[in-house]
């Protein structure tokens, strides 16, 4: 991503620490088959270097600005993802780590962040009590929380999936945007890194509509889109997608104000919906998400069927996070099976009550 | 009741460096409305101008967000903790 360094906020003698973004813009014929459109795209961040989500991308500017500014300890409050990407560059940058996260965050997602040497705070309590106690925490101590005080360095970050889906459609927009939100920030930012490519000329102006996703256990900015609401209610999260479960978004109004703008919409799906996306990304494109991700395929799904997204419009699919991270939640769709003796008599026997058992099926 | 409200960082050059006020109040609004008399130059950073609290202030009564317990309308009791947190967005 460091190839857009002069649209990051970044000084001139600026040296790329390491290699972030870059990630691959799928094009998805098997899932748009599927779906029954024909121009659809899945931006891949869930093979982002070096931690396998978007985040990767924010931490990368966010840590240029903590180097600039002196901060010997970096740190943020996370869903997951995020403590992953802070800790991962944090090392490789020689920065000690300390990140907030939630009590209940996946084991994947935790151990993801220890092994990298990364001190963890664990927080009883939701993400947002996590995010209060940060707010005071960047209050009391003089550290860099990449989402806290140094967030106008971090959120700038994000708009470089949007340049990098720009380049890969051959420096075009597309007509619609699908995009999970959380705290509602990216949202904001691929429209930022549009609009700045209008403006430099390296794209046609044309308009884009900005679909927001969210999980129905977490969607105070989907309700609020959907009821016409001029201020989103906040909501205690309950959804498997916990990378998104973020009930006071505060980056909620201004992802509201963008979708609605662009002629958008927002759309939430159920926990069973996203376990079933999961597996449709993963059997037609051979991309493995996580929960996040789930989310937003199936509201891409949902969307197609409402009319909302036409078949043939170009779409993005923007899959922010790796399915290794979340494997708790499918794990219960995958009995483990009866494992055979090494002789092909055995193997033969198996294969006879596999077909006798697809044959009962159907 | 006496309560302290805890005043975040970004507001103490409204209140002279103050980072907590002890006040007497029933209800949140109260207790808004009396450190806003106190320090009026933090007024407008309180409440927008239809005099709804700014949406990107967060205020909580001790552990929980005040729109989970009915809004400013909610009672306070003796020992009790306001705090204000802005969110942190945008950039």
């Amino acid at each position: 991503m460091w190839r857009y360094a002069e649209l990051l906020p970044l000084t001139e003698d600026f040296r790329a620490p390491n290699a972030v973004g870059g990630t691959p813009l799928v094009a998805a014929s098997k899932l748009a088959a599927r779906l029954g459109v024909r121009k659809l795209y899945v931006k891949n961040d869930a093979v982002c270097f070096p931690s396998l989500s978007f985040k990767d991308r924010v931490v990368g500017t966010a840590l240029v600005a903590a180097r600039r500014f002196g901060f010997a300890t970096v740190g943020c409050s996370s869903t997951g993802n995020l403590a992953n990407a802070v800790a991962a560059q944090a090392a490789q940058q020689g920065l000690d780590a300390c990140v907030f996260i939630p009590a209940d965050l996946e084991t994947a997602k935790v151990l993801n962040t220890a092994v990298y040497g990364a001190r963890i705070v664990r927080i009883n309590g939701n993400y947002d009590h996590v995010n209060r106690l940060c707010a005071q925490v960047a209050d009391r101590f003089q550290w860099g929380l990449v989402n806290v005080n140094l967030r106008p360095y971090y959120s700038e970050g994000s708009k470089t999936h949007g340049y990098e889906i720009a380049e890969q459609l051959g420096w075009r927009l597309p007509d619609n945007v699908v995009v999970p939100m959380a705290g509602g920030s990216l949202i904001t930012k691929i429209a930022k890194a549009f609009k700045e490519l209008v403006t430099l000329g390296w794209v046609e102006e044309k308009p884009v509509k900005f679909f927001g996703a969210q999980a129905t256990g977490c969607s105070p900015i989907s309700d609020g889109v959907k009821r016409g609401l001029a201020r989103f209610e906040p909501q205690k999260p309950n959804t498997i997608a916990r990378s998104l479960a973020i009930g006071n978004p505060a980056d909620g109004p201004f992802a509201m104000k963008q979708i609605r703008e662009s002629g958008g919409w927002a759309e939430d799906i159920s926990d069973p919906e996203i376990v079933d996306a999961i597996k449709l990304l993963a059997e037609t494109e051979g991309v493995f998400t996580e929960t996040a991700g789930g989310v937003t395929a199936g509201v891409t799904q949902k969307l197609i069927r409402q009319g909302r997204i036409g078949a043939d419009e170009t779409t993005v699919v923007c899959i922010t996070g790796n399915g290794l991270k979340t494997t708790d939640a499918i794990a219960a769709e995958f009995p483990v099976t009866e494992a055979i003796a090494p002789r092909l008599e055995a193997f033969e026997a198996h294969l006879d009550s596999q077909l006798t058992v697809a044959a009962a099926a159907k | 009741m006496p309560v302290t409200i805890e005043i975040p960082t970004a507001f103490r050059r409204f209140t002279d460096g103050t980072p907590k006020y002890d006040c007497s109040a029933a209800t949140i609004a109260e207790a808004l409305n009396d450190l806003t008399a106190r320090f009026p130059a933090l007024s407008r950073h309180v409440r927008d101008e239809e005099g709804q609290i700014r949406q990107f202030l967060n205020v909580y009564l001790n552990e929980e967000d005040i729109r989970f317990l009915g809004g400013e309308a909610c009672s306070l009791k003796e020992g009790d903790r306001v705090l204000l947190v802005p969110s942190i967005a945008g950039g």
